[in-house]
């Protein structure tokens, strides 16, 4: 098979694997650094180089309601946006989850505000991930593009909308080398497309969005919660059949030079990529160190987080978003708490940086390995939350 | 060559500093290099001092933060020189190319430079001969390569000459005048 390989942005990737999927209907509203991604893809439509009705929304609420509607009718709808976005969306994000419709976003990890900001950190998407979406974090453009691929299709086996993202500017605005399938290779991946049901069927009819009362609700949200475990099963189908497909496996994380290491960190998106150099470094050094990434947090792989991470002398994660409990980020707590059920229970420290797109350098990664080695050593703990590269 | 080659470019805004990272990131990958560009994103403001970044290796490039010390910084605006210290974090071995018309010795001793290999070109007066037009950043892509020699010329030259054949879709005279500009400052540049 023919890839092609291209210089592409974060951005580009995206609305590239969203043009090779050729959705039924994007309903969208641009914001910064998203914008990008609705802009290209608005202009596959002007060019008719795709079939999709396109919905040019008043506001990011809008959009994500025309997709519910226009995934509940039976199409294969997708959209993208980025923090505040995302936030306007969230009320819609648990009806889109609830009535069971795989949408697919296409989003850009940005800083909710105040204060305002426009860059990267995560506390957009991980204030969305109780909502019922399946998350997968993206560390640079090539995985945003293979994971926008995957993800329609497995939100489509187990009709549940998922989040593909990337840091914002950091990927989104960064060129990077991108190899592209073919359109029809891409077409023969997703198949076809599978709905969870189809209002438009006359002879069929049903009711959406009832009131769904003390006798009922509860039921429902179960299956929605039996739904996101099944979606375990379905991400790895899917991550495999692209290795075996494509050449490139995906899971639910990367484990980076984990064999033998004594001392890991966990990240999210683009600081893997930046902590696999450190990762590197470091082993020449006779350090026995490695990266753990996170790809997909929802479904959270708890099971599959113990057995990998148990056997480690000790563990800092790193957090791109704090959860303002005063306890630390959200990668942290659901961590920790997946090694709680160990016996071996390794020590589990937390560094929350980067927010509002402060930059992480190499030098502070390394800081945190140094820590952990310390920390290994003594086998006590200092300061369990820590803040890296902020002011104080 | 070290595994990764940084580059800083500082412009204006409005001056074309991303679109020379992105124009050399796309040469270097046609020529199988891996490759990163990228704009320091802030308040845009047509004039502003502003900045842009590549990277380049033969191996896949997975560290993404931003880059402080620069194999080579190119700068498109010799004014930007009175206000910002552009050799910042630009090892002693490390290249400064200038857009000015004054001689690479002219500028170490105005702005008392030490260390560092001086290279200048006049880009705005190349480009105003070739385009038509005061536009600094293609120029300096050829005085770049020649300076350096990271990428192969003619390969650029090729690579480049399809790209602005997509930008600027039938506007022949531009593309041309571009290619012109690029070889004009490739044999121009002036080297300590």
């Amino acid at each position: 098979m023919e890839k092609m390989i291209v210089a592409k942005t974060g951005n580009e990737a995206m609305a590239e694997a969203m043009r090779q999927i050729n959705p039924d209907v994007v309903a969208a509203y641009p914001i910064t650094p998203a914008t990008e991604v609705v802009q290209i893809f608005s202009s596959f439509v002007a060019d008719g180089r795709v079939d999709t009705e396109f919905v040019p929304a008043e506001s990011e609420h809008s959009a994500l309601s025309a997709c519910v509607g226009a995934a509940a009718a039976g199409g294969r709808v997708m959209t993208s946006t980025a923090s505040q976005g995302l936030a306007l969306m969230h009320e819609v994000l648990f009806i889109a989850a609830g009535l069971r419709l795989p949408i697919v976003i296409c989003e850009v990890n940005r800083s909710l505000s105040g204060p305002i900001n426009i860059h990267c950190d995560h506390s957009d998407t991980m204030a969305s991930r109780d909502s019922g979406w399946i998350q997968i974090y993206s560390e640079d453009s090539q995985e945003a593009y293979d994971n926008t691929i995957q993800a329609m299709k497995i939100a489509e086996k187990v009709f549940l909308p998922a989040i593909v993202s990337v840091d914002a500017f950091i990927i989104s605005h960064s060129m990077e080398r991108l190899e592209i399938l073919p359109d029809e290779e891409v077409q023969a991946f997703i198949g076809e497309h599978r709905k969870p049901y189809d209002l438009l069927d006359v002879d069929n009819p049903i009711t959406l969005g009832g009131l769904d009362l003390q006798d009922y609700f509860f039921e429902h949200k179960r299956q929605e919660i039996e739904a996101m475990k099944e979606a375990k099963a379905a991400v790895i189908e899917v991550g495999k059949e692209f290795g075996e497909k494509f050449g490139t496996s995906y899971g639910f994380f990367e484990e980076y030079r984990m064999e033998d290491a004594d001392l890991a960190i966990i990240a999210l998106g683009s600081t893997a990529g930046t902590t696999k150099v450190v990762v590197n470094a470091l082993r020449e050094k006779g350090m026995k160190v490695g990266l753990f990434k996170i790809r997909v947090f929802r479904p959270l792989a708890s099971e599959e987080i113990k057995k990998s991470l148990e056997h480690m002398k000790a563990i800092a994660i790193l957090d791109r978003a704090d959860g303002m409990s005063s306890f630390g980020g959200p990668v942290f707590h659901e961590i920790r708490s997946c090694l709680y059920e160990s016996e071996k229970r390794p020590i589990v420290t937390n560094y929350i940086y980067g927010l509002g797109g402060r930059d992480i350098f190499p030098e502070e990664i390394e800081s945190v390995y140094k820590d952990l080695e310390k920390v290994a050593e003594k086998g006590e703990v200092k300061n369990l939350i820590n803040y890296l590269g902020v002011r104080e | 060559m070290k595994e990764i080659f940084e580059i800083r470019w500082h412009g204006r805004g409005g001056q074309g500093a991303k679109t020379a990272a992105l124009l050399f990131g796309d040469a270097a990958l046609s020529t199988g290099k891996y490759i990163q560009a990228f704009p320091e994103y802030g308040p845009e403001r047509m004039g502003a001092p502003v900045q842009s970044f590549d990277r380049m290796s033969d191996k896949p490039i997975t560290i993404h933060c931003g880059i402080t010390n620069p194999d080579i910084v190119i700068v498109l605006d010799s004014t930007l020189m009175k206000t910002i210290d552009v050799t910042d974090g630009l090892p002693d071995d490390g290249y400064l190319l200038i857009n000015t018309h004054k001689s690479p010795a002219e500028i170490r001793k105005e702005f008392n430079i030490k260390g560092k290999k001086i290279a200048t070109c006049d880009a705005y007066k190349i480009s105003e001969e070739t385009i038509g037009k005061r536009i600094p950043n293609t120029p300096m892509l050829g005085a770049l390569i020649k300076v350096t020699s990271i990428l192969d010329f003619n390969q650029m030259l090729k690579d480049t000459e399809e790209k602005l054949k997509k930008k600027f879709l039938g506007r022949p005279e531009i593309v041309k005048g571009n290619l012109e500009s690029i070889k004009k400052a490739y044999e121009e540049v002036k080297q300590e």
